[in-house]
């Protein structure tokens, strides 16, 4: 299957890029696309995740089709 | 319950005055508002800061700031809010954020408001990279706790 990957912020800069497209045996979690969109970048310990715009576990699954975003601690207000 | 999130400046006093002049406004059942306005500060952590560039989730921000809206409307029981949050480029005491609750009676206005904060600046996807006045850029790594 394939799923849709965004990284933002500080991010996005670690990663040298937005977007991605990843694919991945079905019955995946948000920690295996981490694994497939990171290039083996170790993880940082704050990153969070969505799945299709709602917050989710690392351990999570993921569908295809699925839109799957990491980043850093939120800051605004 | 309106949200937006506006991508040129804003004056958040006229924005108040008009969304408390139309018509559809709920006159008459209003015993109290609360107000907050965030604005850009030019100093963090001892440093000077020139500029701010804030980045959103275009989807995911505006989907969590309705969901909070709504959840702070069925808690607290609240006529009307008004959640406008910047992004883009900003200035020193430029307004990042209005929050602002009607509701008829004091206490439901003050928590709503306080709650709608707090929850804003805990989860809602937005990020700030600040420009120095020495020239560099950072981004801010984490919020300070409100509470």
């Amino acid at each position: 299957m394939w799923v849709k990957v965004k990284f933002f912020a500080s991010l996005r800069e670690l990663m040298n890029r937005a977007d991605a497209r990843v694919e991945l045996p079905e019955g995946g979690s948000v920690e295996d696309v981490w694994l497939a969109a990171s290039d083996g970048r170790e993880k940082p310990a704050n990153v969070l995740a969505a799945v299709n715009m709602e917050y989710v576990d690392f351990s999570a699954p993921v569908r295809d089709g699925d839109e799957v975003a990491f980043f850093p601690p939120v800051t605004g207000g | 319950m309106p949200v937006e999130v506006l991508e040129s400046p804003f004056n958040p006093w006229q924005r108040l005055q008009d969304y408390e002049t139309r018509p559809e406004a709920p006159h008459g059942r209003i015993g109290a508002t609360a107000v907050f306005v965030g604005t850009m500060r030019d100093f963090n952590l001892d440093d000077g800061v020139a500029a701010m560039t804030l980045e959103h989730y275009p989807g995911m921000t505006e989907g969590y700031l309705e969901r909070i809206s709504a959840e702070a409307d069925a808690r607290w029981g609240l006529l009307d809010s008004l959640i406008l949050h910047r992004v883009g480029r900003l200035a020193p005491q430029d307004p990042i954020v209005l929050v602002a609750v009607w509701s008829s009676h004091r206490r439901e206005a003050f928590e709503a408001c306080r709650w709608l904060m707090e929850e804003l600046k805990s989860k809602a996807p937005f990020w700030k990279r600040e420009t120095l006045t020495d020239g560099s850029a950072r981004w801010v790594e984490e919020n300070t706790r409100g509470y």
